[in-house]
C-alpha cells in the first residue's frame, strides 16, 4: 500500500455526503420521524398558500364577470330626473337594475319565502354568464315577462318552467332556474334566494313602499381600451354628492379578495403553529440523535476528521432530511389544496381552476430546509466541542456552547419566526406578537419543567416505593429528556386546547342566547295603516305582538354646523364616509332597552317641544361622526330639516339578536312623520310560522318576514362549514404533535436504555421495569398536558378579552378529553419503546441498539 | 535510533468540586521509532490519560509532546487532527468502531479522510489480511468481540501509521482471542514497522514490547527495558 503525501490530498464534499448518507441509512426510521413533523406543517401551509394565490389569481382573472359589468354605480334612493342626466353622461352603455328583499308565494305550491329580488334590463350581463335551466330560460324570461328563480328555490319548492310566483301583486310565470349568475355564493343565496324579473315588471309589484329598502345600480360597459381609474376619479366625486358611489370591477374583486384574505391569514397561521411544532419536533430528536452521535463523532475526530467535517456530515444529514421534508409537505400541500375549494364553494362566487404557483413550492422547499436546519442547529454546533478524548473515557463530555452563541442561534431562530410569520400575514407588528407570544409560552413551560426537576430534587419523597423513586429519578438524572419531553407535551397540548378554546370562543359568539321567550319572526316594512291590521292578523293566529317598533328614515344634512358636502370635499377631515350618506333607520321610545347601555349624557325619555331635539347615539356612531354629548346634528326627515342635539350616547350590544338602532328620538317628535314599522312575534313551531307567513303574503303582500329560526339555521349550517375548516387545519397540528411525542418519546428510550439493562442485569424483573418506566412517562404526560391546558386557558382569556370581546366559559373537553388522552398516548408511546428492552437479554440490547 | 515520541515534565490536572486533582505529575520518557513500547500500572494511575496526551488527543496543563516530529502543544486541535489521520494509529479497549458504518467502510474511513481513491480496495484488503474478508459488509453489531477488535486492527493500520496507540487491546477479550489478536498485531506492526505504544494490565503482553514505563499515582514509577 502507498502512502499518500499528506498535504496534496483530502477528503471532498462527496466523501461528506458519503458519510452522511452511511450514518443515515442505519438510523433511517428515527430520520424519517424527525421528516414526519415537519411534512404536515409545510404542507398545510403551503396547500393555504398555493390556494390563496389560486383564489386571488381566479378572482382577479374573473373580475368583470364577478359583477358583470366594467363598473356599476348604485345608490339607495330612487333616481331623480337630474341623477338620471348625470348617469346619461357617464362613459359607455348602461343597463339598470332595482333590488330589494321580499317575500314571495308560489300559488302552485304551499309556502312563502324571503327572497332577494332583481328587476334587470335586458342584456345583463354584459360579461360572464348567466346560466340557467333550461338554458334558453336567460334569453327568453325578459320579452316573456317572465321570472327567473334561484336552482335552489326551485329544487326546495319543486317548482318547474311553467308554474308561477307571486311577487306582490304581480303574478309571473317561471322561465327557468339560475344555475350561475355574476357574484352569486351558495351562502348568500340560502340566505334570500335571488328572483330575476323583468325592470319594467318592479313597479306593478308594488311592494316598493316607505321604508323599503331598495337599491338600484346601474351596470357600465365601456370600449376596452377605456381608463377605468380615469372615469372613477372624475366621477366617485360627483355621485358622492348624489349618495352614490362608482365601484369598479377590480374593486368588487379586491373586496371579495380582502374577505378571503382574513380567513387565510387565520388559516395560515394555524398551519404555521403546526409548522413550529414539528419544529420543536426537529429540535427535541436533534438534540437527543446528536448526543447519541457523540462517540461516532468523538471517533471521527480521533482518526482525523477535522472539527469542520464532523459538523458538516451531520449538517448534510439534517438539511436532507429537512429538504425531503420540504419536497414531501410541499407536494401533500398541492394535493391538499384541491380539498380546500370543496370547503369553500359555498362561500365562493366563482369556479376555482386549480394551478401550481412557484412562490409557495418555493416556500414549502425552503422552510424544510431552513427551519430543519435552523432547529437543530444548537445540537449541531455542539459536534464542534466534542473531544476526541471521549473514545478512551466513555461519557466524556463536551463543554457547553458560549452563552453569546446559544442566544445568537436563539435570536435568529426567532428572527425567522418573526419573518416567516410577517410574510404570512402580511402584518409585521401582529407577526412580532404572535412571536413573542410563543417565545414566552416556550419559556414558561421550560421554566416550569426545570422548577419541576429542582422541585423533586428538593422535596424527594423518600418513602416512595423503588419503582416511583427509580421513575421520579430519571426525571432528573444526567441526560434527562424531562425539558424536551414536556415541552413538546406541554406546546402540543397547549396549542391543541388553545385552538379548541378559540374555536369555542368563535362559535359562541355567533349564537344566540337561548332558553329565554325571545321574538323569532321580525316583520318588516309594516307601513304606518297597516301596523293594527297586521297586529290582528298575528294575534289570529293564537301567537303574541311582542313589540311594535316604529322606524323613520333620515340622512344627516349637517354635523356640528358643517354640511356633509363641505365634510365630503375636506379632504383633511377624519368623519367616517359611511355616516355622510348613510340612509338612516330610526326609532323613538322613552327608555334603554336590554342591549343598550347609557355611556355618557342623559337619557331623554319624553320630549317637551324645545328644539333642539335631544337624541341618543350609540357609540359607534358617535365615534365615526366625531360628535359628543352636546354637539348639534341636522337630520333631513324626508324633506324636513331637524335641529337635533346628541343628548347621551349608548353603548350597543350589536351582537344580541334584536332590533337595535344607531340613533333614537324620544316619542312625540317623530309621530307623524312618515313611517314604517317592524313587529315582531314568537312561534313556537315551523308550522305556526308558515302559516303566519303565509296569511300576512296574502293580505300584505309589502310585508317582509324574517324567521330567526330559518335564518340560525342557516347561520349554524355556515358556521359548521368554517368549523370544519378549523378543525381540518386543527388537525394537522394535532397529527404533528402526535409525530413529535413519537419521536421525542423514542429517541429518549436510547436514554433510557442503559438504565433498563443495568437494571436487568442486577436482577430487576420485567415488571419492575414497566412499571418505572410507565410511572416515568405518566409524570411527562402529566405535567406536559396539565401545563399546556392551563397556559392555553389563560392565552384563551386574552384572545377572549382582547379580540373576541366575549366572556370565556371554558369547556370541560381540555381537562376532560385532552389531558388523560394525552398521558395515555405518552405512556402508550413510552411503554411501546421500551419492549424491545423487555424481550431481549442485556446483551443482546446493548448490541442491537448499538449502545 | 531516532525518537518518535519525547515527552517532557508532562503535567495533567483536572478540577473535580472546586478542587485540583492532579492526574499526571513530571512526566518525562522518549520512545525510539519503530519500537514497542508499554505503559503500566495499576487503575487510577494516569495510563489512559496519558495516552491521550501523547496522542494529540488531549492537551496538558504544563510539559510537553513531540509526537512525530510536531509539537502538539503548537498545534491547533484541526491540525491535530490531521496529524492523526496522517501519522497515528489506534486500537481501543472496546474497539470504538463506527457502530453505523460496515466494517469495510469502518477500515476505509481513514483512507477517505486523506483522499485516497483507492480506499475501499485498500480496505478490503486489510479486512483479508486480519482474516475477515467475508464480514467487510457486516456492521459492528453483527461480529464478535474478537472480530470487531481485528477490524479495529485492520483500521489502525489502513493508513499506515508511524505510530499506534493500542489501550489495553485484549480488555474486552478472552483469553484465546486476546492473544489471536495480540499475536496480529505484533505481526502487522513488524511488517509494517510501526512503533507500537501499549497501554496494558496484561504482563504477559507487556513483556513482549521492547521497553516498559510502569506508573503509580500519577508518576513515572520504573522505566525497564526488556527487549532492547
Amino acid at each position: 500500500m502507498e502512502t499518500l503525501p499528506p498535504e496534496t490530498r483530502k477528503a471532498g464534499f462527496g466523501w461528506l455526503l458519503q458519510m452522511a448518507w452511511r450514518d443515515g441509512r442505519a438510523s433511517l426510521h428515527r430520520l424519517v420521524l424527525f421528516m414526519g413533523s415537519i411534512v404536515l406543517g409545510i404542507g398545510a401551509l403551503v396547500a393555504i398558500q398555493n390556494f390563496g394565490l389560486t383564489l386571488e389569481e381566479t378572482i382577479a382573472g374573473q373580475s368583470k364577470e364577478l359583477m358583470g359589468a366594467d363598473y356599476l354605480v348604485d345608490s339607495d334612493q330612487p333616481p331623480t330626473a337630474g341623477f338620471l342626466d348625470t348617469i346619461n353622461q357617464l362613459p359607455g352603455t348602461f343597463r339598470r337594475e332595482v333590488n330589494f328583499a321580499t317575500m314571495v308565494s308560489f300559488p302552485d305550491r304551499a309556502g312563502t319565502r324571503l327572497v332577494r329580488v332583481r328587476g334587470m334590463e335586458a342584456g345583463y350581463p354584459f360579461y360572464g354568464a348567466l346560466e340557467t335551466t333550461p338554458a334558453g330560460a336567460a334569453e327568453t324570461y325578459i320579452p316573456e315577462g317572465a321570472a327567473l328563480l334561484d336552482a335552489t328555490l326551485m329544487t326546495q319548492y319543486r317548482l318547474k318552467p311553467g308554474d308561477s310566483v307571486k311577487l306582490g301583486n304581480l303574478t309571473l310565470p317561471i322561465a327557468g332556474g339560475i344555475d350561475l349568475a355574476p357574484g352569486n355564493t351558495a351562502v348568500t343565496t340560502s340566505v334570500a334566494p335571488v328572483i330575476w324579473i323583468p325592470y319594467e315588471q318592479i313597479d306593478k309589484t308594488g311592494l316598493i313602499q316607505v321604508g323599503s329598502r331598495v337599491g338600484y345600480n346601474f351596470y357600465f360597459k365601456v370600449a376596452p381600451d377605456a381608463d377605468l381609474q380615469a372615469i372613477y376619479d372624475l366621477w366617485d366625486p360627483i355621485m358622492d354628492r348624489n349618495n352614490a358611489d362608482v365601484d369598479l370591477h377590480t374593486d368588487t374583486s379586491q373586496r371579495l379578495g380582502r374577505r378571503f384574505e382574513n380567513v387565510g391569514r387565520f388559516l395560515k397561521l394555524v398551519a404555521f403553529i403546526a409548522l413550529l411544532l414539528g419544529c420543536l419536533g426537529i429540535a427535541s430528536s436533534v438534540h437527543i440523535y446528536m448526543k447519541e452521535k457523540r462517540q461516532f463523532i468523538a471517533i471521527l475526530k480521533c482518526l482525523g476528521a477535522t472539527r469542520r467535517q464532523s459538523f458538516l456530515i451531520f449538517l448534510l444529514q439534517i438539511s436532507g432530511i429537512g429538504l425531503l421534508g420540504g419536497v414531501l409537505g410541499t407536494g401533500m400541500g398541492l394535493a391538499l389544496q384541491q380539498i380546500f375549494p370543496r370547503f369553500v364553494r359555498d362561500f365562493l362566487p366563482l369556479e376555482l381552476d386549480w394551478s401550481i404557483h412557484w412562490g409557495p413550492v418555493l416556500l414549502g422547499l425552503l422552510l424544510g430546509l431552513v427551519m430543519a436546519v435552523l432547529f437543530g442547529l444548537l445540537p449541531l454546533l455542539n459536534t464542534w466541542l466534542i473531544s476526541p478524548l471521549a473514545v478512551l473515557r466513555i461519557g466524556h463530555l463536551p463543554s457547553r456552547l458560549s452563552k453569546r452563541l446559544t442566544a445568537l442561534v436563539l435570536g435568529i431562530i426567532l428572527l425567522v419566526i418573526w419573518g416567516v410569520s410577517a410574510l404570512l400575514l402580511e402584518q409585521p407588528f401582529r407577526a412580532l406578537a404572535f412571536v413573542l407570544g410563543i417565545a414566552f409560552t416556550f419559556a414558561l413551560l421550560a421554566g416550569i419543567a426545570w422548577g419541576f426537576m429542582r422541585g423533586i430534587r428538593r422535596f424527594f419523597p423518600h418513602s416512595w416505593g423503588f419503582e416511583a423513586r427509580q421513575s421520579l429519578l430519571n426525571l432528573f438524572r444526567p441526560n434527562n429528556q424531562t425539558l424536551v419531553l414536556v415541552l413538546a407535551i406541554g406546546i402540543g397540548t397547549f396549542l391543541i386546547s388553545t385552538l379548541y378554546f378559540s374555536q369555542d370562543l368563535l362559535l359562541a359568539r355567533a349564537q344566540v342566547e337561548d332558553g329565554r321567550p325571545a321574538a323569532n319572526l321580525i316583520l318588516l316594512d309594516v307601513q304606518a295603516g297597516q301596523q293594527q291590521a297586521v297586529a290582528e292578523t298575528t294575534r289570529a293566529q293564537g301567537l303574541p305582538v311582542m313589540e311594535n317598533i316604529p322606524i323613520v328614515t333620515m340622512r344627516l344634512e349637517k354635523i356640528k354646523d358643517r354640511t356633509v358636502n363641505d365634510i365630503r370635499e375636506d379632504t383633511t377631515s377624519t368623519v367616517s364616509q359611511w355616516i355622510l350618506s348613510h340612509e338612516f333607520r330610526v326609532t323613538y321610545r322613552d327608555s334603554l332597552i336590554e342591549s343598550e347601555q347609557l355611556k355618557a349624557g342623559q337619557w331623554v325619555s319624553a320630549y317637551n317641544g324645545e328644539v333642539p331635539v335631544p337624541v341618543s347615539l350609540s357609540d359607534n356612531v358617535a365615534r365615526d361622526a366625531q360628535v359628543t354629548v352636546g354637539d348639534r346634528l341636522l337630520f333631513n326627515v324626508q324633506g324636513v330639516l331637524m335641529e337635533t342635539e346628541v343628548a347621551s350616547i349608548r353603548e350597543v350590544d350589536w351582537g344580541r339578536m334584536q332590533l337595535n338602532f344607531s340613533v333614537v328620538f324620544p316619542p312625540g317628535v317623530l309621530d307623524n312623520a312618515p313611517r314604517f314599522h317592524v313587529l315582531t312575534t314568537r312561534a313556537p313551531d315551523a308550522e305556526t310560522s308558515a302559516a303566519l307567513q303565509q296569511s300576512l303574503v296574502r293580505g300584505f303582500p309589502n310585508i317582509t318576514v324574517l324567521d330567526i329560526r330559518q335564518l340560525l339555521e342557516v347561520v349554524s349550517d355556515i358556521l359548521d362549514k368554517i368549523g370544519w375548516v378549523i378543525r381540518f387545519m386543527a388537525f394537522f397540528s394535532i397529527l404533528t404533535g402526535f409525530i413529535v411525542l413519537l419521536g421525542a418519546v423514542r429517541t429518549s428510550k436510547f436514554q433510557r436504555i442503559r438504565e433498563s439493562v443495568l437494571l436487568r442485569t442486577l436482577g430487576a424483573k420485567g415488571g419492575q421495569i414497566l412499571k418505572i418506566a410507565a410511572l416515568e412517562y405518566l409524570f411527562l404526560g402529566a405535567i406536559g398536558s396539565v401545563m399546556g391546558v392551563l397556559l392555553s386557558l389563560g392565552a384563551t382569556e386574552l384572545l377572549a378579552r382582547n379580540i373576541f370581546e366575549t366572556p370565556f366559559i371554558p369547556s370541560w373537553v381540555p381537562f376532560g378529553v385532552v389531558i388523560p388522552v394525552i398521558c395515555l398516548l405518552v405512556l402508550g408511546i413510552g411503554l411501546l419503546n421500551s419492549r424491545s428492552v423487555l424481550r431481549s437479554t442485556p446483551l443482546e440490547v446493548l448490541r442491537r441498539e448499538g449502545v | 535510533m531516532p525518537n518518535i515520541l519525547n515527552v517532557h515534565e508532562l503535567r495533567k490536572t483536572y478540577s473535580s468540586g472546586g478542587a485540583e486533582l492532579t492526574v499526571l505529575d513530571d512526566i518525562t520518557f522518549s520512545v525510539p521509532a519503530g519500537t514497542t513500547f508499554a505503559l503500566v500500572g495499576p487503575s487510577g494511575s494516569g495510563k489512559t490519560t496519558l495516552l491521550g496526551l501523547c496522542a494529540g488527543l488531549d492537551t496538558p496543563n504544563a510539559g510537553s509532546v513531540e509526537l512525530c516530529g510536531a509539537d502538539l502543544g503548537s498545534l491547533s486541535e484541526d491540525e491535530r487532527a490531521l496529524l492523526r489521520n496522517r501519522q497515528v494509529g489506534f486500537i481501543f479497549q472496546n474497539f470504538q468502531l463506527l457502530p453505523t458504518l460496515t466494517a469495510l467502510e469502518n477500515v476505509s474511513v481513514p483512507l477517505e479522510l486523506q483522499g485516497d481513491p483507492r480506499a475501499v480496495e485498500s480496505a478490503r484488503e486489510l479486512l483479508a489480511k486480519v482474516g475477515l474478508a467475508d464480514r467487510g459488509h457486516h456492521y459492528p453489531s453483527q461480529l464478535s468481540g474478537g472480530e470487531q477488535q481485528r477490524v479495529a486492527l485492520a483500521r489502525a493500520f489502513a493508513n499506515r501509521p508511524q505510530v499506534l496507540f493500542a489501550d489495553e487491546p485484549t480488555g474486552n477479550l478472552d483469553e484465546e482471542t486476546g492473544s489471536r489478536v495480540v499475536s496480529l498485531l505484533f505481526d502487522l506492526n513488524k511488517e509494517a514497522g510501526t512503533t507500537l505504544i501499549i497501554v496494558t494490565h496484561d504482563t504477559d503482553l507487556a513483556r513482549r514490547c521492547d521497553r516498559l514505563l510502569r506508573l503509580k499515582g500519577g508518576r513515572v514509577f520504573e522505566r525497564q527495558e526488556l527487549n532492547v
